[in-house]
């Protein structure tokens, strides 16, 4: 534990990013705005790449600003901490949030609110480096409701088009749900460790503690701390918010709602690992609902057409896969997939991002098609980034959703059940990502006459980022393989954090390669169905839509009707509440009330007011049977 | 000598007069006499009071009494006729702009 006062910096730049954007950007203009803004994370870049070089494997930075809140015993201070967890998590977030700015520089060029974008994009760094690098459990939920906001700001950028309020609306609100479940976490653990006399709620405390809590209040606080993990990190019940956030930028679907914001829940669990262990059962639950996702999720991308959307469900899908591995106990697994998970993720997103800017905006992927020689750059980035997501040997997505299922079987907590809905997960993830690889890229354009003409690459200020990024969709797995081929850098570094914790299950050598070859296998079979049916025209899709009535295609084109399900559970009940309180508690009870007290003073005035007769005679008689009054009772009293 | 008794019941009378002059009276000329009427009512009193007792209180306040009386009327009064000019009557009744 050293203290290092540089911490601040990183965060508080681009916060000046933001207000500088904010205050001075009208008259900096669109295009230095920008760069201000690309400059400011940049600069969180190097420093967190440095920090990463300095900081020992086992130790940790510190530094503290002053003291928040101070009630008693209790303390909460603004304090930032680097371990080895954070620091892998900055480098994530600056590094890809940098290339991000980049890409957007090239894709918002043209848009008129280009200043208020990278404000706010400026704005969700810094907040979600307060959330990674906060030091208590308080200071970590400021910045879980920043990342939030900015969510919301940028969903509906455009605000202009009335679905894209609405779609930010979703968001915020299915947060705010799961984000109550978080806070009353947060209240039940300061309420039960108080009842211990342990006033904190910084994670050393925490940590140094945890043991004191009944194991029944431990469970019941993971629960309600993962219910705002749900929210955030889009799994079932609340990931419906996720796939409507697609409405903003492209770039922020990438940074925002891919790489980083959403995986603050799976850093949460990660940096709170120590309470999450102490309940066997909230684990239990948490893998069952990460595998449940996983699936549930790659199944709707099977049928989906909007190219954004398709990523979309695969991201709730992949984050699925992070919570089974938390859920098991393989933390650093999780966190290894998060790590990978970012770059080709981002990388699709923003491959996606180039498409749709060279089609002049067009989203439905039965409109595009043939890409491929317009597209070089991109269609390279795409495929790697496709290979990587779908687990093609040496890649990414290889060795970091491998460990995760293989772990889903022999871990600590893991099953066969969940071994073989992960399993299934790997083949649904290969074929979807290969679908729209193949009706984006190759066959016959589909695109309109008008648009085909225009279909060019994009500049290279958003090529680099997607260059960078498909290297690192190869290469970032690298640092985590598994035992028997190099040795996993990675279980190295995050190791010493999870310590006793995680026993990272160190089957036989034999059995892993054969998981390995295993989930390999359906992963292949993914992608030759895929290829069979979207390039050799085999038209078996066709078939199995129209099967048993073409009931569980409509299932899955229309999300499972979650959406409508909850329209009809809570959004219409709600509503309908709301209607009634506006349309007849307010106005028949509120306003009765209010209304109702002037109405009875105006009578009264108007009766009153025929006292005032304004003849002076009156007055006097008045005055003068006053102070007779005033003298008879003084007189005879 | 006089007794008291008769003093007060003489300014008693005198003050009920001018009082009900005050009240009834449609021309405020005679009003503000009623009114002179009141004050010299307790004026009186006060004379009696100040013989009865063998006190000079009494009858240096009737002086300030006096005073205020005769400044009274000459604002009155010239309250009267500025009103009397804009309305061309001195009935009361028919000053009512106040009201309401």
């Amino acid at each position: 534990m050293e203290t290092l006062s540089l911490l601040r910096l990183i965060p508080l730049v681009p916060l000046l990013g933001t207000g500088a954007n904010i205050f001075f950007g009208a008259r900096l203009g669109r295009k230095n705005a920008g760069l201000l803004a690309s400059a400011a994370v940049a600069f969180s870049f190097l420093l967190s790449l440095w920090i990463f070089v300095l900081l020992p494997a086992t130790g940790s930075f510190r530094d503290t600003l002053f003291t928040w809140i101070e009630s008693g015993s209790f303390k909460a201070q603004i304090s930032f901490q680097v371990d080895a967890l954070t620091a892998v998590m900055l480098l994530v977030v600056t590094g890809i949030g940098f290339l991000i700015h980049l890409y957007s520089l090239g894709y918002m060029g043209h848009d008129e609110g280009m200043v208020r974008y990278f404000a706010y994009l400026n704005l969700f760094i810094f907040f979600m480096l307060l959330l990674v690098l906060a030091d208590n459990l308080l200071l970590l939920f400021v910045g879980w409701e920043g990342v939030g906001l900015c969510s919301y700001l940028l969903i509906g950028f455009w605000h202009q088009d009335h679905t894209n309020t609405i779609a930010g609306n979703k968001a915020f609100i299915v947060n705010r749900i799961g984000d109550f479940g978080f806070l009353l976490g947060i209240l039940l653990l300061v309420w039960e460790l108080g009842g211990q006399g342990v006033w904190g709620i910084d994670f050393i405390t925490l940590k140094g503690s945890a043991h004191l809590l009944a194991p029944e209040k431990v469970t019941l606080i993971t629960l309600l701390l993962f219910a705002g993990a749900t929210g955030k990190s889009a799994q079932i019940p609340l990931y419906v918010w996720l796939p409507d956030a697609m409405q903003g930028p492209t770039p922020v679907s990438a940074l925002i709602h891919a790489a980083t914001m959403v995986t603050a829940g799976v850093y949460m669990t990660a940096r709170l690992h120590f309470l999450f262990t102490l309940a066997p059962a909230t684990l239990a639950v948490i893998a069952a609902i990460g595998a449940l996702t996983a699936l549930f999720a790659a199944t709707i991308a099977l049928a989906q057409n909007d190219i954004k959307r398709v990523l979309a469900y695969s991201t709730v899908s992949q984050l699925g896969y992070m919570f089974l591995a938390v859920g098991v106990g393989a933390f650093s697994a999780a966190i290894f997939h998060l790590f990978t998970h970012a770059f080709f993720k981002a990388c699709l997103f923003l491959t996606a991002g180039s498409v749709i800017h060279g089609l002049q905006g067009e989203q439905d992927m039965r409109k595009m098609g043939g890409l491929k020689e317009r597209m070089p750059i991109t269609y390279w980035s795409h495929l790697i980034a496709a290979l990587a997501i779908s687990g093609a040997p040496l890649t990414a997505g290889f060795f970091s959703k491998d460990q995760i299922i293989w772990q889903a079987y022999t871990g600590p907590n893991g099953t066969v059940c969940l071994w073989l809905m992960a399993w299934i997960t790997a083949g649904l993830t290969a074929f979807y990502m290969f679908r729209q690889l193949f009706m984006v890229f190759h066959g016959e354009c589909r695109a309109a006459e008008h648009v085909r003409s225009h279909i060019h690459e994009s500049p290279r200020v958003m090529t680099v980022p997607l260059i960078v990024l498909a290297f690192g969709s190869v290469f970032a797995g690298w640092l985590g393989p598994p035992e028997f081929m190099w040795g996993s850098a990675w279980d190295r570094w995050l190791g010493p954090l999870f310590g006793a914790v995680e026993e990272v299950a160190h089957g036989d050598k034999g059995q892993e390669i054969f998981f390995m070859l295993f989930t390999l296998a359906i992963a292949g079979a993914g992608l030759y169905l895929a290829y069979l049916a979207y390039l050799r025209g085999i038209n078996f899709p066709g078939y199995l839509s129209s099967w048993a009535a073409g009931f569980p295609y409509r299932l899955l084109v229309n999300k499972y009707y979650i959406d409508e399900l909850y329209d009809l559970l809570w959004v219409r009940p709600f509503t309908g509440i709301s209607t009634w309180l506006a349309k007849f508690f307010d106005v028949a009870i509120i306003d009765g009330i209010v209304n109702g007290v002037a109405e009875r003073v105006r009578g009264s005035g108007l009766f009153w007011r025929r006292l005032q007769s304004g003849n002076i005679q009156h007055y006097l008689l008045g005055f003068l049977t006053g102070t007779l009054m005033m003298l008879a009772y003084y007189l005879y009293r | 000598m006089v007794p008291l008794n008769y003093y007060l019941l003489l300014s008693a009378v005198l003050f009920v007069i001018g009082a009900a002059g005050v009240l009834i009276r449609r021309d405020l000329i005679v009003i503000l006499m009623s009114v002179e009427l009141m004050l010299n009512a307790v004026n009186l009193t006060f004379i009696a009071f100040a013989r009865s007792l063998g006190s000079m209180d009494g009858q240096v306040i009737v002086f300030f009494v006096m005073t205020v009386a005769a400044a009274e009327a000459v604002v009155g009064l010239a309250i009267i006729i500025s009103v009397f000019r804009h309305h061309r009557t001195l009935d009361p009744r028919q000053m009512q702009l106040l009201k309401w």
